[in-house]
């Protein structure tokens, strides 16, 4: 692989672009493999990419129903933080922060990771009290949180109106928060895995497993079964699905999220804020659309389409919050389906099929982590044993009751 | 979905309803025996179906009753609604109900 550079940047251009190289190949499946995972989006692409990079495992296969990042990696609204209450999650979430500070660099990929501070907006006393607790909880766990009050909030946000329906009183900054060109992260990770030998199938959809003595020894898919000596499933919003062509139930519901893009206007906000009282959250991306993330519905759908009033429920509070935008037009609306559990946490987890893992559950809150997730799914799948900051997401969690209770920080209503 | 079939109300507005996750869970009788992997079942994992899914709904805003219904995750659509208490219809005649409604040989009945 040659690598992108200033220098690959102005040879190219001088051969009008005709000389770039494909940023990985299409190949057929081999009959086996040491690790298929299943799944093309952000965090199976980043799982492939560290087990051939960090665990010496080059034998892998990544297959993808549809295309890469073609799901939810596509469809987020690409914020990135690490402000979670508890420490197993300030543990996964600081861990892929860091992963993503160095990210574009370890990939010769511009990820566009944006550190433009990221504003958790708080409407009530019961707000106040929740930021609080969250915000010192962050700061012992060594991670970067700042308070706010209003005068600070407008200093920051010239065009926020304070004073609306529900005024805001105050807001949990954390400054290293931010965000990055979702794509770019699933191609990033394609292309080095790819690099490194993993072969990445798409439009190969998996029918089911062959499981003999409760261990699984590949993947049947519409492109013939694949043998498979370890098999991780990173499947969001399908993974009870899949989970129940391996023979088992998971603790998960599939719910549909949604969110907006206006047309692109001159720079009018320069971080991402967050309101979990009244429920909007938006960031302009460097193109200049302000993204939108609406609420999820209450039902359980794989149609990625969600309700209408959604979308209103999330305009109310965002023309509230900036009057500015009511003139705006909202130019693309779309959904996905997430997978989420009772406490908002993630599941890394063995499954009661040995030698097969899965992780998902991120519910409305995956994008962030995609490094960090894909990093300790890696070394878990390689070891045969989940990764210590991995360990604390198993599915037995909802039988010990050692439930990682992140609905707040979780920051969708749902 | 859009409209949605109260079994007491007829058809209705969805936004005047609210969904409850998976219905026809019957709690265990002989809670003082079971363990913690059977509560667990019990308490957090779902069949959450990809194609008929049956589930619990309230009409909030409407005469506040609870209902079951079955509904396609796929499509949305409601295939049957029914009184909290009468039998679970038959999977199987839905199935077949539903493969007839795509394939355009009959009228889905409900909404």
């Amino acid at each position: 692989m040659k690598p992108y550079s200033l220098w690959s940047l102005v040879r190219n251009g001088i051969s009008y672009d005709k000389d770039w190289q494909q940023a990985w190949r299409s190949p057929e499946p081999k009959k086996h493999y040491d690790v298929v995972i299943i799944g093309g989006g952000g965090h199976g692409l980043a799982t492939a990419y560290y087990l051939a990079r960090e665990c010496g495992v080059r034998n892998v296969a990544v297959i993808e129903k549809g295309w890469l990042g073609g799901g939810n990696t596509g469809r987020n609204t690409t914020i990135v933080r690490s402000n979670y209450l508890l420490d197993e999650s300030a543990g996964i979430y600081e861990h892929a922060m860091k992963l993503w500070e160095g990210l574009s660099q370890e990939l010769n990929y511009n990820v566009m990771f944006s550190q433009r501070g990221l504003l958790h907006l708080a409407h009530s006393v019961h707000d106040m009290q929740e930021i609080g607790r969250r915000g010192n909880a962050i700061h012992l766990n060594g991670i970067d949180s700042e308070f706010l009050n209003p005068q600070q909030i407008k200093k920051m946000l010239p065009i926020i109106n304070l004073n609306c329906r529900y005024p805001v009183m105050g807001g949990l900054l954390q400054r290293r928060g931010g965000t990055a060109r979702h794509d770019a992260v699933a191609w990033g990770y394609a292309r080095g895995a790819d690099d490194m030998g993993v072969d990445i199938i798409q439009n190969c959809a998996v029918e089911g497993f062959d499981i003999q003595n409760g261990e699984v020894k590949g993947v049947r898919t519409s492109k013939g079964l694949i043998g498979a000596g370890k098999v991780g499933c990173v499947v969001a919003g399908h993974s009870s699905v899949l989970a129940e062509m391996a023979g088992f139930r998971m603790p998960l519901e599939s719910v549909p999220l949604q969110a907006l893009v206006s047309e692109p206007v001159k720079p009018v906000i320069d971080c991402v804020v967050m309101s979990n009282g009244i429920h909007v959250y938006v960031s302009q991306s460097d193109k200049g659309e302000l993204v939108v993330g609406a609420g999820s519905d209450a039902y359980i759908s794989y149609s990625q389409r969600g309700s209408f009033d959604q979308i209103e429920h999330v305009v109310g509070p965002l023309v509230e919050l900036f009057p500015l935008f009511s003139r705006l037009r909202m130019l693309r609306q779309w959904g996905g389906i997430v997978d989420v559990t009772t406490d908002r946490s993630p599941i890394l987890s063995k499954t009661p099929v040995k030698n097969l893992f899965i992780n998902c559950g991120w519910g409305t809150g995956g994008f962030k982590c995609t490094p960090g997730s894909g990093h300790l799914f890696a070394h878990s799948i390689a070891q045969g044993e989940m990764h210590e900051k991995a360990a604390p997401f198993s599915i037995d969690r909802f039988n010990t009751g050692a439930l990682i209770d992140e609905g707040a920080a979780a920051a969708v209503a749902h | 979905m859009l409209l949605i079939e109260c079994p007491w109300c007829g058809q209705r507005d969805q936004t005047e309803f609210s969904a409850h996750g998976e219905a026809h869970i019957a709690r265990p009788t002989e809670t003082a025996t079971l363990n913690d992997e059977q509560w667990g079942n019990y308490v957090f994992f779902r069949s959450n179906s990809k194609g008929l899914h049956y589930e619990r709904w309230t009409h909030d805003f409407g005469c506040r009753r609870w209902f079951n219904a079955v509904r396609d995750t796929v499509s949305d659509q409601f295939l049957v609604t029914y009184k909290p208490g009468e039998p679970a219809p038959d999977a199987k005649q839905l199935t077949q109900q539903l493969s007839d409604a795509t394939s355009g040989t009959a009228k889905v009945s409900g909404v």
